[in-house]
């Protein structure tokens, strides 16, 4: 495909379905409702099948049952609507289902507002529902990241037969840029676990299901969770480390917030003030080894995190840098995102300190 | 050798079920799982346990299983029936799974048309919990959060499941059947059978629902649970077929 103006939430939606996803149950909510109304055009024309749910409980439910067969399904929704669809995906990955699930971010708590934010942090990176799991979390800081990032996304889903996410924002998802969908080689796993119709009986019944009654049972599938998260962890982390050469001070952000702070480093560059950027692509697995390594450096004075949200991001940042090095947070709350000028301003506070 | 003169249903597992002495689900188990098996559905047969007391049930059914969270079975069974359109979905659901918690979902599966059968077990109680109010306790009925029995100013009145589903455009089949004595037993098979058989035909979504005991809540014998069931539940929940597209 050649590279066009997408929206946001559109180029989501289409490459989505270069990634092999034929299924698609959501519901409407701003800002991420161009979503499902991209599907519903797109998935008849390549014989694959839109639903729009009566909830978004019922939404993540139907990609249970439909992902519970083997097939590549997606659902998307954005902060109050990812809520709820949290008790299901603690079924899915208690049910080692692979499937993938979109939060285009809005501010909160409860109705909040429908404007980006990125509040959500904590819900999307240490679980979510109830119980010990992990999604695999990956958060584009553009549209062309969020559509490569889908075909990993899927990919890994599959592989590790685990929840991967999509965290982006209202701006991501409302935003138009120029993005190129690529042609992606869809690897096909092993499905004999899925729940297809018992005609093959050289494999045994297959049973999609997250009860596990006794403790012994319950202690056998958590331990093989999290040895499935721990390889996770080790492969799949993705972070972009940007002019880290010997810098003063190390901004941390993730998202749209990146971006921003990027225009900040040039700012503080320009000034003469050498200024890192770490930047987690995936936010769960998160790149503490990235926060260590620069802790580590006798350039660096200090760390400033940036992020819109109440202090979520700044406490991963404070356990990689292990109190090696001050670490600060620039927050922004209620849709409110932060400009350049002031994540600079924050910087020369703090190079202005003792 | 003679010929055996009765066998199990290939459709049943044989592990050892959980249900109380007395209790009627295993009859109705067993009604499902012959339905399948006689009209050679078995190898596309995909079924959805609640959560309740037939929680296990992905257990006793001999197919590819699937067990829902609460109430979300005919949401699963969407899911399920879409990505696999070839397959027989069924979903064998108690009252509080499908009439309260899943009241949503159970009514937009039907306004769709799902090709699915689903299978409403009511027993006017929560038996897994221990016994509380149900959306299907009968007025004055006591359970253990409505101990001086159903009082409809506070707990308002029980809902019935079959005439609900029969008011939607997309339910092809709706019938209210019980398996208290042998007569209705058969009645509640020819139902649970012709379900089935529509879905297999492609028709729409296909409800019945069961009437059934649950001794150890109620506080009754076995015997009297089934005298409870036709004297008590009948006249409130009455026996018969709501709606049948395919008779019109």
């Amino acid at each position: 495909m050649a590279r066009v103006l997408m929206k946001g939430n559109e180029a989501i939606a289409e490459a989505a379905i270069a990634a092999g996803c034929r299924f698609f149950f959501g519901y409407p909510i701003t800002p991420q409702s161009e979503v499902p109304e991209y599907f519903s055009i797109r998935m008849p024309e390549v014989g694959g099948t839109f639903v729009q749910a009566e909830s978004e409980v019922a939404a993540v439910n139907m990609l249970y049952g439909a992902a519970g067969t083997g097939v590549r399904a997606m659902t998307s929704s954005s902060s109050p609507g990812f809520s709820l669809k949290q008790e299901g995906i603690s079924y899915i990955a208690c049910a080692e289902i692979p499937a993938v699930v979109v939060n285009i971010m809005r501010g909160g708590p409860g109705l909040g507002s429908i404007q980006a934010s990125q509040a959500d942090y904590f819900q999307a990176t240490k679980g979510g529902g109830h119980g010990d799991y992990r999604l695999l979390v990956y958060a584009p800081a553009s549209i062309q990241e969020a559509c490569d990032l889908m075909a990993t996304a899927f990919d890994r889903s599959q592989k590790y037969r685990c929840v991967s996410m999509i965290l982006g924002d209202g701006m991501l998802g409302q935003m138009m840029e120029p993005v190129e969908i690529k042609p992606v080689e869809v690897k096909q796993y092993d499905n004999s676990w899925a729940t297809v119709g018992w005609a093959d009986k050289s494999r045994p019944r297959a049973v999609v299901n997250s009860l596990y009654i006794t403790h012994e049972e319950l202690g056998a599938v958590n331990k093989r969770l999290q040895a499935k998260y721990k390889e996770i962890a080790a492969n799949e982390v993705m972070v972009e480390e940007f002019n880290m050469d010997q810098p003063e001070f190390v901004i941390v952000a993730f998202g749209t917030v990146a971006r921003i702070a990027k225009n900040a480093v040039a700012k503080l560059k320009e000034q003469g003030i050498n200024v890192g950027l770490i930047r987690p692509i995936t936010v769960w697995p998160f790149p503490y080894c990235s926060l260590e390594k620069a802790a580590a450096m006798n350039s660096v004075k200090g760390f400033l995190t940036v992020e819109v949200s109440a202090g979520q991001l700044v406490e991963d940042v404070r356990l990689g840098v292990n109190g090696k090095k001050p670490v600060e947070l620039h927050n922004t709350l209620g849709s409110v995102y932060p400009t350049p000028d002031e994540i600079v301003e924050s910087i020369l506070a703090l190079k202005g300190r003792k | 050798m003679s010929e055996p003169v009765f066998k199990k249903t290939s459709m049943l597992t044989d592990a050892p079920t959980h249900y109380c002495p007395g209790c009627t689900h295993g009859i109705i188990h067993r009604l499902v799982a012959e339905s399948i098996e006689e009209l050679g559905l078995s190898d596309r047969a995909i079924g959805i346990a609640p959560v309740g007391c037939s929680v296990f049930a992905y257990r006793y059914f001999n197919c590819d299983m699937q067990e829902a969270a609460h109430g979300r079975a005919p949401a699963a069974a969407t899911g399920i029936k879409r990505a696999v359109p070839n397959s027989i979905v069924f979903t064998y659901q108690g009252d509080g799974d499908l009439l309260s918690i899943g009241n949503c979902e159970v009514n937009h599966a039907a306004a769709r048309g799902e090709k699915i059968c689903v299978f409403l077990i009511n027993n006017a109680i929560y038996g897994m919990t221990g016994g509380q109010m149900a959306p299907t306790t009968l007025i004055g009925m006591k359970s253990t959060t409505s101990p001086k029995g159903r009082d409809p100013e506070v707990n308002g009145y029980p809902m019935r499941g079959a005439e609900m589903l029969a008011t939607h455009e997309g339910t092809y089949y709706a019938a209210r059947v019980a398996v208290n004595n042998t007569k209705n037993i058969l009645a509640a098979k020819k139902a649970i059978k012709k379900a089935f058989e529509y879905q297999n035909a492609g028709k729409g979504l296909s409800f019945v629902e069961i009437l059934s005991t649950c001794p150890t809540n109620w506080g009754l014998s076995p015997i009297e649970s089934l005298e409870f069931l036709e004297n008590k539940m009948m006249p409130y929940y009455p026996l018969g077929v709501l709606k049948d597209k395919g008779a019109e």
